[in-house]
């Protein structure tokens, strides 16, 4: 299935990306698993998107804090913790 | 109810003026304005680029709004909040809300800021004389809108 992903801020100007669309396959659909396909890139994306750091998930647009399921087409956004106002 | 991200200015006067009408119902209006300052963390600051997540951003002040509605009685409320390049002197965040009495409209306008700081995707990035540095999240922002769960905001 296909996975829309966006970076924000930090991690935006880190990847040097804003967005991409990443294929899993349907049996390894949940965020942890789309973090993992991130992390294999190494370097950078090994050290921004480690356990440690604190950067937040928005699936669909809302913010999730446990490990959901995605589903195909969804939209996964990657960024550091918010700082407006 | 209505939220408003935006690369212009807005005039305070003239949004209060638009928010109540011509309500006769309305007896307070609250109001917070937040604005750039030219130092932060000991550093000089000479621009804030503001950058948001077009969509949820406006969905997640949407869902904070309705939420400050469940906890008090208040007629309305106003959300802008500018993004793009700022700066120092320069409003960044307006709200606006209106109720019968004062306590109300008090207690929500400080309860969407805190919200707002917390939950609603923005990020700053500041020009210093030293370089750009992304603004990092405080741990003040997050517990005064820790307080709101406590009961202490009802």
């Amino acid at each position: 299935m296909e996975i829309k992903i966006l970076f924000f801020a930090k991690l935006r100007e880190a990847f040097d990306v804003s967005q991409e669309v990443i294929v899993i396959a349907d049996t390894e659909n949940k965020i942890s698993d789309v973090l993992n396909v991130l992390r294999h890139r190494g370097d950078v994306w090994k050290r921004e998107l480690d356990e440690n750091k604190p950067f937040r998930i928005a699936v669909n647009q809302e913010m999730v804090s446990d490990d959901v399921l995605l589903k195909n087409a969804d939209e996964v956004a990657l960024f550091p913790p918010v700082t407006g106002g | 109810m209505s939220v408003r991200v935006q690369i212009e200015d807005f005039d305070v006067s003239q949004e209060m003026l638009a928010l109540r009408k011509k309500n006769p119902k309305v007896g307070a209006v609250a109001s917070f304005v937040g604005v750039v300052r030219d130092l932060n963390d000991g550093e000089d600051v000479s621009t804030l680029e503001l950058e948001h997540y077009p969509g949820m951003t406006e969905r997640a002040l949407e869902l904070i709004v309705n939420e400050a509605k469940t906890r008090w009685d208040i007629y309305d409320t106003l959300i802008i909040h500018r993004v793009g390049a700022l700066q120092p002197l320069d409003q960044i965040v307006l709200v606006i809300v209106t109720s019968a009495h004062r306590g109300e409209s008090f207690k929500a306008c400080e309860f969407l800021m805190d919200y707002l700081k917390t939950r609603a995707p923005f990020w700053k990035k500041e020009q210093t004389s030293s370089g750009e540095r992304w603004v990092e999240a405080r741990a003040s922002d997050a517990e005064a809108a820790e307080r709101w769960t406590q009961g202490e905001g009802s």
